[in-house]
């Protein structure tokens, strides 16, 4: 399994892997943000902690299609799943390493991305926390849905339409956590229930990814 | 006709639009059944 | 003899193949019948007006809407464990009319609104419910329709519905927590067994409710009949090239 996250880190670093582009992406969707609602610190400081969480969701979303995608093509996704290790424990190692690639440096660029929205400046914290808990979930969530749809041949689109209703609650919860922090009052109850998706999506979805992925391979 | 005041178009809307979005579901349905039954008999036919 | 024998295609073919009219023609009864009653028999309500009438189509659309995800959750479970092509086939019929049931919560709901909130929408947690039922129902039917091989779709639909109802309710908490909302509770609590709404609009909206039941239920027959032939034509065409 380390060795399969090994690998994958190392494939999606050298060139056109896709490393950096949701990162671009994020930036970018950060920056539209303004030029459409207004320069207007008023309107944007209570909006920045929607804002960056949509957009990382956005991000991750990304490069979801290229989870197994790759891996589906060369005929290496046969291979795994007949390898020693179980398939949910491919599933897993899927997600870890898109989380790596993809969520930790959103997480990681999400407050440099709060100055340009006038984040108010209790927020950050709690911004690098919430994503720091929820960008696992959305790894997660989204290799599941990758695993439905490495069949097709179109299925990134329709990726898109299966996994943005399973981000809603990581989002509500996420975004409320870094408003109440922004707002002064209790962080605790969003930021336990962000880390209860996470948890509870690595603890069950690994299942459901790996069963998927029987299906698509039979 | 009952007087219905103030919400006359708001009451009647809403009945509208449920039942064209009923019919829409029952007339494409039964459109669809009709004409994969049809198509069936023709290939069973031979 | 099991229940399951019902769940054979010959079998289900032969037995819905009487009980459709009848179920569309009982639906239509009790729909017509109790608009009717709604529309022209019963007075104003203090609150409402005469927006209350809305009552007889915004509640029995939105009890199908959850039934119609509850009834796909069971058919795909079915599916997974016994493999009744049936099942999975009712699931797939019974997608679409559950998502415009959903939708006919949405619409009434909305111009409900406007008189008594102000306004056509609201990020109420009822409303936000239903908006994100009908995304689920709207990837679960993308998904379908998506897979050439049946049983593939089948699988993975089913594995879809399954994960997607524990995020749908999920979600429903979410939304709970996220908004406090407007919307009045529910006026037919079953659990409980105490109503806060008056018999004179009670009655009405109970044949409404079975109005609305029995019409899904029957263009879930007429569905999964429809699904069983094309599935059928699928199979001979395929057995004629191979041929």
């Amino acid at each position: 399994m380390i060795a399969l996250l090994l690998r994958d880190l190392r494939l999606s670093v050298r060139a056109g892997g896709g490393f950096g582009l949701g990162l671009a992406f994020f930036l970018i969707v950060v920056v539209l943000v303004p030029f459409g609602v207004g320069p207007d610190r008023v309107i944007l400081t209570p909006i920045a902690p929607g804002i960056l969480w949509v957009a990382a969701l956005l991000a991750a979303l990304l490069s979801l299609d290229r989870i197994f995608a790759l891996d589906f093509e060369d005929g290496s996704l046969p291979l795994l799943a007949t390898a020693p290790i179980p398939l949910e424990g491919v599933a897993l190692s899927k997600a870890v390493s898109h989380w790596i690639t993809t969520g930790l440096p959103l997480t990681c660029v999400a407050p440099l991305l709060g100055f340009f929205l006038n984040m108010a400046p209790g927020a950050y914290v709690w911004l690098l926390a919430s994503l720091a808990l929820g960008a696992p979930a959305l790894s997660m969530i989204g290799t599941f849905g990758a695993a439905l749809t490495v069949g097709l041949r179109r299925g990134g689109l329709l990726l898109s339409l299966l996994v943005l209703p399973l981000y809603i609650p990581t989002l509500m919860f996420g975004a409320e956590a870094v408003r109440r922090g922004a707002d002064g009052s209790g962080v605790t109850a969003p930021l336990m229930l962000v880390g209860v998706i996470t948890l509870g999506c690595f603890a069950l979805l690994p299942f459901a990814t790996a069963a998927a992925l029987r299906i698509n391979l039979r | 006709m009952p007087e219905l005041g103030d919400y006359t178009a708001y009451v009647i809307s809403s009945y509208v639009a449920t039942i064209v979005l009923l019919a829409a579901i029952i007339g494409l349905s039964w459109r669809r059944s009709r004409r994969i039954k049809r198509a069936l008999e023709d290939i069973e036919r031979g | 003899m099991s229940m399951w024998e019902y769940a054979n295609p010959k079998r289900f073919m032969e037995w819905t193949a009487p009980v459709v009219p009848w179920a569309f023609g009982l639906s239509g009864v009790l729909v017509v019948g109790g608009l009717f009653w709604g529309f022209f028999l019963t007075p104003d309500a203090d609150k409402f007006g005469s927006t209350v009438k809305i009552i007889y189509l915004h509640v029995p659309a939105a009890l199908m809407a959850i039934n119609a995800w509850f009834m796909m959750l069971v058919a795909s479970v079915v599916w997974v464990i016994r493999r009744h092509h049936v099942s999975a086939l009712a699931a797939r019929a019974a997608a679409p009319v559950g998502m415009v049931m959903t939708v006919i919560a949405l619409v009434t709901g909305a111009i409900w609104g406007m008189p008594t909130w102000g306004t056509y929408w609201v990020w109420d947690p009822r409303l936000t419910s239903f908006m994100i039922l009908f995304l689920f129902y709207l990837g679960y039917m993308a998904l379908w329709e998506a897979i050439d091989d049946p049983d593939t779709a089948a699988d993975l639909t089913a594995v879809l519905c399954i994960v997607g109802s524990i995020f749908a309710i999920l979600s429903r908490y979410a939304v709970r927590f996220w908004n406090q909302g407007l919307h009045q509770g529910t006026s037919v609590p079953v659990v409980t067994g105490g109503r806060t709404i008056a018999d004179i609009y009670f009655i009405p909206l109970v044949i409404c409710m079975f109005g609305f039941g029995i019409l899904f239920i029957a263009l879930v027959l007429l569905r999964t009949r429809t699904e069983i032939r094309a599935r059928r034509m699928r199979a001979l065409t395929a057995r004629a090239a191979r041929a």
